[in-house]
């Protein structure tokens, strides 16, 4: 590698929240962040977004739970999580001892259970906002998802802003299994998200040919890594041409510095890596450094010169 | 409180680390290959029952997840490992020559417990998880406790480690399903007749032999500890793929990590007959709208 002056201004935000790293973990990918501490600099990074925690505890779905696809993963967890309890008793307090930023992803199958977890994350010591995670079934609704339906979509958001923190910035996870992302991310911005995390995994499908039968427990699951990372980027790049003012946290099979890169000039102000570091359980903080040395290749002086670059 | 016979496996004493390290050697044993790395800081870390997970093919490969596989000996900076070639990863790892460089993660997992110095101990390997036993049978005779293994696998060209098991253990019986070396049957026709005689057992193979070999040893009063051999998607506890329902201290079930909380759990707190399955008495399954009938 060529040395490259890289001292590029990698500081960033997550809505007005000032990070020093636009890098972070992508939910359910590093659990609660204590699995990484041998291979990362936690309090380094942008932000862990944690694994979605719901109300109860969850044992999620019984196995097998996970499927290799080609540059990606097929995985049906089913949100196994400790409940906002455990988070408040055992994994917060871990990281807010350590100096380590949370972002907390919270999901629910009822509006009234975000509005309580968001309730239940005011003012707790190292949250530094709340990622809402709107890709699971309302059953309010015959379990659609919440997030392919604009209003229902809003409705959370909407209960999640008037119930959380002022001080704690809300973006709203989309997914991409909807024929209008930029509606959806136009209703959830009017409804108060202060930004927005794109994308969730795209729903898969696996068959083992030796039994005939699909390989995971819950039948379908969430396809992650390279493979989605086309169609990632193609969100980003719609919803920061149709709404330039709301920041996005992008993600969506980021392997490399080059790979975050693509997110960041689509408009991305900053990155979750998430299947890669299954990979390598260093990805974080090399992602974060490989950004840097490619900003600087190319005369950025800092991130925010270069966040939206392709649409100028 | 819970009438078992074992305590869940501790933690390691230390953490992993991970490394781009070279292939010193590759050996055809039988069906398998014995690959050695010089791995001197994940080698001075591991403890007997660990394993190690490799990254597939480098930087750009379509392959993310790791694949773990037991440390089979440690020694001199040297880690040895023993790859069953099956699929497209553990083809590709079979595949490395000397010289040869790969990423590796390790030590991972919780070790094997030790029992009272002394103790005599039974240790059942299934086709190449017998490698996995290899560094406790050194570890056990070490600290004073004869050793007797059994090693069994469907046929011959399928055993593992019979060797190295055989110079820390006073007896080595092999088995094999279709009698084309030692013993005709299973191993736990084999240990049955053993375990009788020892204060604990040791077991690595497949899921079906950890859960016969795990009820021989709790229906004879004696604690047993099994390595299981799950897919993992990372190794280090982030996935939540490669979850068991296993029985925890308190005597509740959780749907345990293989391995962060294992590889190594109590024979007796592995719910084997529910792999696959989510009884309604783990902890959080209400919450999944599974429901007591």
């Amino acid at each position: 590698m060529t040395a490259v002056e890289t001292r590029v201004d990698m500081s960033t935000s997550l809505g007005s929240v000032p990070i020093p790293s636009p890098v972070l973990t992508a939910s359910g990918c590093s659990a609660f962040g204590r699995e990484l501490e041998p291979f990362v600099d936690l309090a380094a990074i942008g932000a862990v977004v944690t694994k979605s925690v719901q109300l109860r505890p969850r044992s999620g779905r019984p196995t097998p739970r996970m499927a290799e696809t080609p540059s990606g993963m097929l995985n049906s967890i089913g949100l196994q999580g400790p409940g906002i309890e455990g988070l408040l008793a055992e994994e917060l307090p871990w990281l807010a001892e350590r100096g380590v930023r949370a972002f907390v992803s919270i999901a629910g199958t009822r509006v009234e259970d975000f509005a309580e977890l968001a309730e239940r994350l005011r003012g707790v010591p190292g949250v530094l906002g709340l990622e809402v995670n709107i890709s699971c079934p309302n059953v309010e609704s015959r379990g659609e998802v919440f997030a392919c339906d604009p209003v229902a979509a809003s409705d959370v958001i909407a209960a999640v802003r008037a119930a959380a923190d002022p001080a704690q910035p809300v973006y709203a996870k989309l997914s991409p299994d909807v024929t209008d992302i930029v509606g959806v991310a136009r209703a959830v911005t009017a409804a108060g998200a202060d930004g927005l995390s794109m994308i969730n995994t795209l729903l898969g499908l696996v068959i083992d040919p030796d039994t005939m039968k699909p390989v995971l427990g819950g039948v379908t699951g969430g396809l992650s890594g390279p493979a989605i990372r086309p169609v990632a980027l193609r969100c980003v790049w719609q919803v920061h041409q149709a709404l330039p003012g709301v920041p996005i946290l992008g993600m969506g099979g980021i392997r490399s510095g080059l790979d975050a890169l693509q997110f960041v000039l689509a408009g991305a102000s900053a990155v979750s890596v998430g299947t890669a570091v299954f990979n390598d359980p260093s990805a974080i903080g090399r992602i974060h450094e490989e950004l840097a040395a490619a900003l600087a290749a190319r005369g950025f002086a800092s991130l925010a010169d270069a966040v939206g670059y392709a649409h100028r | 409180m819970t009438g078992l016979l074992t305590r869940p496996a501790p933690r390691a004493s230390q953490p992993p680390v991970q490394s781009v390290v070279e292939v010193t050697g590759s050996r055809p044993v039988n069906a398998y290959v014995e690959l050695t790395l010089a791995a001197p800081q994940i080698a001075e870390r591991a403890e007997p029952g660990q394993f190690v997970a490799f990254a597939i093919g480098g930087d750009t490969s379509a392959l993310l997840l790791r694949r773990s596989i037991a440390i089979a000996g440690t020694g001199g900076g040297v880690v040895t490992v023993v790859v069953a070639p099956h699929g497209p990863g553990s083809t590709w790892l079979a595949g490395l020559r000397q010289g040869d460089v790969v990423d590796v993660v390790g030590p991972l997992g919780r070790p094997f417990p030790m029992p009272e110095p002394g103790t005599p101990a039974l240790l059942v390997g299934g086709g190449y998880g017998a490698a996995a036993l290899a560094g406790l049978a050194e570890r056990l005779q070490a600290t004073g406790s004869p050793v007797s293994a059994v090693a069994g696998a469907a046929s011959a060209d399928r055993l593992s480690s019979v060797e190295e098991l055989g110079r820390f253990a006073e007896q080595v019986v092999v088995t094999t399903d279709d009698g084309s070396a030692g013993r005709s049957g299973w191993v736990t026709d084999a240990t049955a007749e053993l375990v009788g005689s020892v204060g604990m057992v040791y077991a690595c193979g497949p899921m079906g032999m950890l859960r016969a070999v795990g009820e021989q040893a709790t229906a004879a009063g004696v604690p047993s500890y099994v390595a299981v051999e799950e897919s993992m998607a990372c190794g280090i506890g982030v996935c939540m793929t490669c979850v068991l329902p296993v029985i925890g201290e308190d005597g509740r079930t959780r749907f345990a990590r293989s391995c962060a909380e294992g590889p190594v759990f109590g024979g007796d707190r592995v719910r084997f007959a529910d792999v696959g399955t989510l009884p309604h008495d783990v902890v959080g399954a209400d919450a999944m709208g599974v429901l007591p009938a």
